[in-house]
């Protein structure tokens, strides 16, 4: 008995080849940096962290083919060499994703504060910066003004683009049928998509000091408003929401269309009560994500809207901010030079945290209407 | 087809429809009943389609009807527009810059790019892999002006590269210091913000090249592995070729991107002259010298930096048209 069972043993050995125990590459990734935290306090004197992941990058490469080759064959060992630098790429790229979180969290949540988010930057003098750097006073300001400039500005960017989109995409999906005007509509959809967000803001500054030169000329600087603001992000929100509505849209199936004009429903009823409804989670997933994507945009606004220090409710006058637009003149133009630019500093970073509070909230939401809304599959 | 579905449809209308339904075999096809409210709903979405063709009409006509002057100015007098020889000579320093930071980003988040796809599709365990895909797509939300204030908050700690790159690959002009031996103390420089840059485009090509990687024939991958190809011999042998027009057209895509990106240059880059090196402060981007010049500008200057916009425009309008001809070339295959 023994004996044929090591027979078979044998045997069977030469079908399966040599393979190294599945810990393997942890070690190898272990010892290798190690390996490179010696050499770099050696070397370099001391623990230096870019020398380190770069150095034990290397080790752990070199050291896993050679382990591999000599074990488990060169075609084996290229194939864990593919895997080892696949995975490190991809927690590479983690890295920045991570440091900008914990960054965001730390100074944003460092610096935020009721009275930052309930007050506006009128009246706010270099004065005040200094002294709280100083330490002599509490923190001034707020961009309460940019808050209500988003939602504003946003809300009417929704209300120019969603109708527009939404019918877009029912036209391509339910009466373009492959014709040529459906055709070149989708090309521009994609073009559109395209558009550099400082383009699409100087054409709705463009547009409306056009309109503003017919009007009265050598009055260009009323063009911008908080609704030029709101054009320009129109334009880069349609594109996005008519491809999420037509992509949806071409999901539902063919099959309640024809059941619903076999008990003869009107086309246009026919979409408006079985079309629309079975797609609406995906419509509606689809346009937050849209929202999301605008909400954040820097450029279109400051060429459209400028930057405002006071609030300012009404869309169709006066500058506006938005907290993309405070973010970058906080930082870039500090109320304060020099030390007491730090306040400025502190007040961007607050906002920072917000707005990426938001646009997190926004992606949530978007899940959760997919899901929630979604057409039950049930019978 | 709906539409002939509905040939043969009574309508609560009270068309006289019962009568012909029968004979409609015969031959003789009933007419369609078109309803006002059909007639309303698909005006409606037409006139929205078209309003879509009049809105990329209306930007390309506005941004040359503000051109005017400076055509105008470049016709007349050169020596009045930014730099005084004429706006060719003005906004040629700005496309290289452009082109420059866009080529840096690509070349960088390409290679990670394909790797995340490939991690996501084949290497990452199946229950972890959507999740990942989360995470990337994580990257792509956050608000560039964020990623600008990132940039500026961790430029100050690249100075000690710069300075170990121009010591010993000096010799190579695009990490050459200045006239002093120097680099930029604080840096700010094309460099960083074409790495800001590379992170952020690397979302985009990341999920297009997912998508592609997801399309490859499993049948194919099963033969590969089944005639005892390794894991990686099959994603070479039958992942990558047939995702090879796709990963093209992807990071064309994302160098659209990276052309019209504005913010993480305009907050990281301190902006000058056009020079080889990218580790001393200079050179500028198009879209940054619209976002750095625009709220001041007035005049003549405004039309200049309206134009210099046009420009960025065309580009990225050829840029994206050309990703858009690879797919369309391929697409039809792939499927």
């Amino acid at each position: 008995m023994l004996t044929t069972t090591n027979n078979s043993t044998t045997t069977s050995r030469t079908l399966t080849s040599k393979q190294l125990p599945k810990a393997t590459p942890w070690v190898v990734a272990v010892a290798s940096i190690i390996v490179a935290i010696i050499i770099s306090f050696i070397a370099f004197g001391g623990f230096n962290i870019p020398v380190v992941a770069v150095l034990a990058g290397l080790i752990n490469v070199v050291a896993v083919f050679a382990i591999s080759a000599s074990y488990e064959g060169r075609r084996k060992a290229t194939d864990r060499v593919a895997t080892t630098v696949v995975t490190s790429s991809f927690i590479l790229a983690c890295v920045p994703l991570i440091s900008l979180l914990w960054m965001t969290i730390s100074k944003g949540g460092a610096a935020i504060s009721f009275d930052l988010l309930s007050r506006t930057m009128l009246g706010m003098k270099g004065v005040l910066d200094q002294q709280y750097v100083a330490g002599e006073a509490t923190i001034a300001g707020g961009f309460y003004h940019a808050i209500v400039g988003t939602v504003l500005i946003t809300a009417m960017a929704c209300i120019i683009s969603i109708p527009i989109g939404v019918l877009t995409a029912i036209y391509l999906v339910e009466y373009a049928e492959k014709n040529r005007l459906g055709k070149a509509i989708t090309f521009l959809v994609d073009v559109m998509t395209g558009i550099p967000s400082i383009v699409a803001g100087l054409f709705a500054f463009a547009l409306f000091s056009t309109i503003a030169g017919f009007i009265m000329p050598d009055a260009a600087g009323i063009a911008k408003t908080g609704f030029t603001a709101a054009v320009a992000l129109s334009v880069l929100m349609i594109p996005i929401v008519v491809r999420n509505t037509e992509e949806i849209l071409r999901l539902v199936p063919m099959d309640l269309r024809e059941a619903s004009y076999a008990l003869g429903v009107p086309k246009w009823k026919t979409i408006v009560k079985i079309v629309l409804p079975t797609s609406v989670s995906g419509i509606l997933s689809g346009i937050t994500i849209a929202i999301a994507r605008v909400i954040g945009e820097t450029a279109p606004i400051m060429v459209t809207a400028g930057f405002a220090k006071a609030l300012n409710w009404n869309l169709f006058s006066g500058w506006m901010s938005t907290l993309p637009t405070f973010i970058y003149d906080s930082q870039l133009r500090p109320v304060s030079p020099g030390d007491a630019a730090l306040a400025s500093s502190e007040r961007a970073w607050a906002a920072a945290l917000v707005l990426v509070a938001l646009v997190m909230l926004l992606n949530l939401l978007a899940r959760v209407i997919a899901k929630v809304l979604a057409p039950k599959a049930g019978r | 087809m709906p539409t002939s579905t509905q040939t043969t449809v009574s309508g609560p209308a009270g068309a006289p429809e019962p009568d012909s339904h029968p004979k409609s075999g015969t031959g003789q096809r009933p007419k369609a009943v078109v309803r006002p409210g059909d007639r309303i709903f698909s005006a409606a979405t037409l006139i929205a389609g078209i309003l879509i063709l009049l809105i990329l009409a209306g930007v390309a006509l506005f941004l040359l009807a503000q051109s005017k002057d400076t055509i105008e100015a470049q016709v007349n007098d050169p020596s009045s527009i930014t730099g005084g020889n004429g706006f060719f000579s003005y906004v040629w320093p700005l496309v290289i810059g452009t082109l420059i930071s866009s080529a840096i980003a690509l070349l960088v988040a390409t290679p990670f790019a394909l790797g995340i796809a490939l991690f996501t599709t084949h290497m990452a365990p199946r229950k972890l892999a959507p999740t990942l895909g989360y995470v990337i797509d994580l990257l792509a939300a956050i608000p560039s002006v964020v990623y600008g204030l990132w940039g500026i908050a961790l430029a100050g700690s690249l100075t000690d590269f710069y300075l170990w790159l121009s010591k010993w690959f000096g010799w190579i002009p695009i990490f050459a210091p200045d006239a002093n031996g120097d680099v930029s103390n604080t840096g700010r420089t094309l460099l960083t913000a074409s790495l800001v840059l590379s992170i952020m485009i690397l979302p985009i090509i990341t999920s297009l090249t997912r998508e592609i990687f997801l399309q490859t024939p499993r049948l194919q991958e099963e033969a590969a592995l089944a005639l005892g190809a390794t894991r990686w011999e099959m994603i070479r042998m039958s992942v990558l070729p047939f995702g090879k027009s796709g990963i093209a057209s992807a990071t064309m895509l994302g160098l659209g991107r990276a052309l019209g990106e504005t913010m993480a240059v305009a907050m990281i880059l301190s902006p000058g002259l056009l020079t080889a090196s990218l580790v001393v402060s200079g050179n500028q981007t198009i879209a940054s010298e619209i976002a750095q010049n625009f709220p001041e500008a007035a005049g003549l200057r405004l039309s200049e930096l309206i134009t210099v916009g046009l420009v960025l425009f065309v580009i990225t309008l050829l840029v994206n048209m050309g990703a858009r001809a690879i797919v369309a070339k391929t697409s039809v295959k792939g499927s």
